[in-house]
């Protein structure tokens, strides 16, 4: 299959590429790994006038601990973090995502500002970029600017993203002692998208209890969910299985799948419930608690 | 519609083609330099029939554009034999019958070949995990584990 045709531009600095965007407008769009873009364009699903290639801008690719944030540069592969001792030691969760993302081959082109950028909710960085509460910086032709994950995502495939900027890192606040998270994810086999997943991020108190807790889900709407009604309801209370079980119930409420040949509305929002139980359930045992 | 004047060095050798925008990588190896052992199966980025290293790691080159290696080096299946000896990996495929149609050995051999690269002594698993973007509907996967075994144990 071949994409109808579009102009390619492979810029050398991020100016550069702004530069592209604003001169094309609507008619261009970033490329960045190119795993969901392409097979898009082949498939004639999009169709582009301008592709403006990010990967030939040097300093995108990085994952790096830095004034209390683990940054990653936008157009870090996927297989980066699996590779990152950073991200092994300290992120679990992201490993834990990273690993699921689409298969190994697709995962040495794909990154995780493309994964965020697309506005797929059934990818799997946004949910777990929800738990862990991060921001993504943004370069556009009045400089950078900051969006909350929070406020990132607009619509199925649609972001807060301007036509004229491009995504150029994730921040993550560093989590404090006494935290985990994890991400647990349902597919029919290697490579689908989720059937059903969830990011849990934990942090525990003195006495065990609860301090903070974030909650996400993939696939579970038209935008990914934060499942804020489960996240209060952890707040302050030890996270034993019935606590656990009831946060899982809220967490699935939240839930607005669709139905598609990978189940009914209710499958999914069971398996959401299922899943968000074990993510946290793990993200408990990793932030050195019972569970 | 733009084309571009690009250079690829393909198994150790600098080749140059003008291409289209949009022409994919996969089409760039056997269309215009005729090396027709990278198969094209689904051409939807599942399969790993189409798999090449792109500066030494697996892509699928279905969903690469060819203007996208410009500069940068390509390995295919046809650069696994070096001086008329086949690498340990095809040997172990032969050895082990790690084939049935064919179809997806290419793309097989050259997620096991970066394997094994990365990763001398792999674990059944890590193999597993490994090629688990590579797709064989032959169901062969007993036989292409062992002709990854084969090969790790073989390998210079």
């Amino acid at each position: 299959m071949i994409p109808a045709s579009f102009d390619y531009h492979a810029p050398s600095t991020l100016a550069d590429a702004l530069a592209l965007l604003e001169q094309y407008g609507s008619e261009a769009k970033v490329l960045s790994g190119g795993q969901s873009l392409l097979p898009m364009l082949k498939i004639r699903l999009a169709a582009v006038g301008h592709l403006v290639d990010i990967g030939r801008i040097a300093g995108l690719e990085y994952v790096k601990e830095e004034g209390g944030f683990l940054k990653i540069g936008g157009a870090t592969r996927e297989v980066a973090l699996e590779r990152s001792p950073i991200v092994a030691a300290k992120y679990p969760i992201l490993l834990d995502t990273a690993r699921v993302i689409a298969d190994p081959i697709v995962r040495n082109r794909a990154t995780v500002g493309g994964n965020l950028a697309h506005g797929d909710p059934a990818n799997d960085h946004p949910a777990t970029m929800l738990a862990l509460d991060a921001t993504v910086v943004v370069a556009g032709p009045k400089g950078e600017r900051t969006i909350p994950v929070t406020q990132f995502f607009k619509g199925l495939f649609t972001t807060a993203l301007e036509a004229n900027e491009i995504l150029t890192e994730v921040r993550i606040p560093a989590p404090p002692p006494r935290s985990g998270g994890a991400y647990v994810k349902l597919e029919r086999k290697v490579g689908d998208f989720a059937t059903a997943a969830a990011a849990a991020q934990i942090t525990l108190g003195a006495n065990g209890e609860v301090t903070k807790a974030g909650i996400g889900l993939t696939a579970a709407g038209p935008v990914p969910v934060k499942a804020t009604e489960a996240e209060k309801f952890l707040i302050g209370k030890m996270p034993d299985d019935a606590t656990v079980a009831e946060a899982a119930r809220l967490a699935a409420q939240a839930a607005k799948p669709t139905a598609d040949r990978r189940g009914a509305p209710d499958y999914k929002r069971e398996m959401a419930r299922v899943l968000t139980m074990r993510a946290l359930k793990t993200a408990v045992r990793r932030a050195g608690g019972k569970a | 519609m733009s084309t571009h004047n690009i250079t690829v060095t393909v198994n150790g050798t600098a080749r140059t083609a003008e291409v289209d925008s949009r022409l994919l990588l996969v089409h760039l190896l056997r269309e215009e330099f005729a090396m027709t052992g990278t198969h094209i199966g689904c051409d939807t980025t599942h399969c790993g029939a189409c798999t090449i290293l792109l500066d030494g790691e697996p892509v699928k080159s279905c969903t690469v554009l060819a203007v996208q290696a410009d500069g940068h080096e390509v390995m295919t299946v046809e650069g696994l034999e070096k001086g008329g000896k086949l690498d340990p990996i095809q040997d172990g495929f032969w050895q082990e019958h790690g084939l049935q149609c064919g179809y997806c050995t290419p793309g097989m051999m050259m997620t096991s070949y970066a394997l094994l690269k990365r990763n001398k002594q792999p674990s059944e698993v890590e193999i597993r995990e490994a090629i688990s973007g590579n797709l064989c509907r032959c169901t062969g996967y007993v036989n292409i584990v062992k002709a990854v075994q084969y090969a790790a144990a073989r390998q210079e």
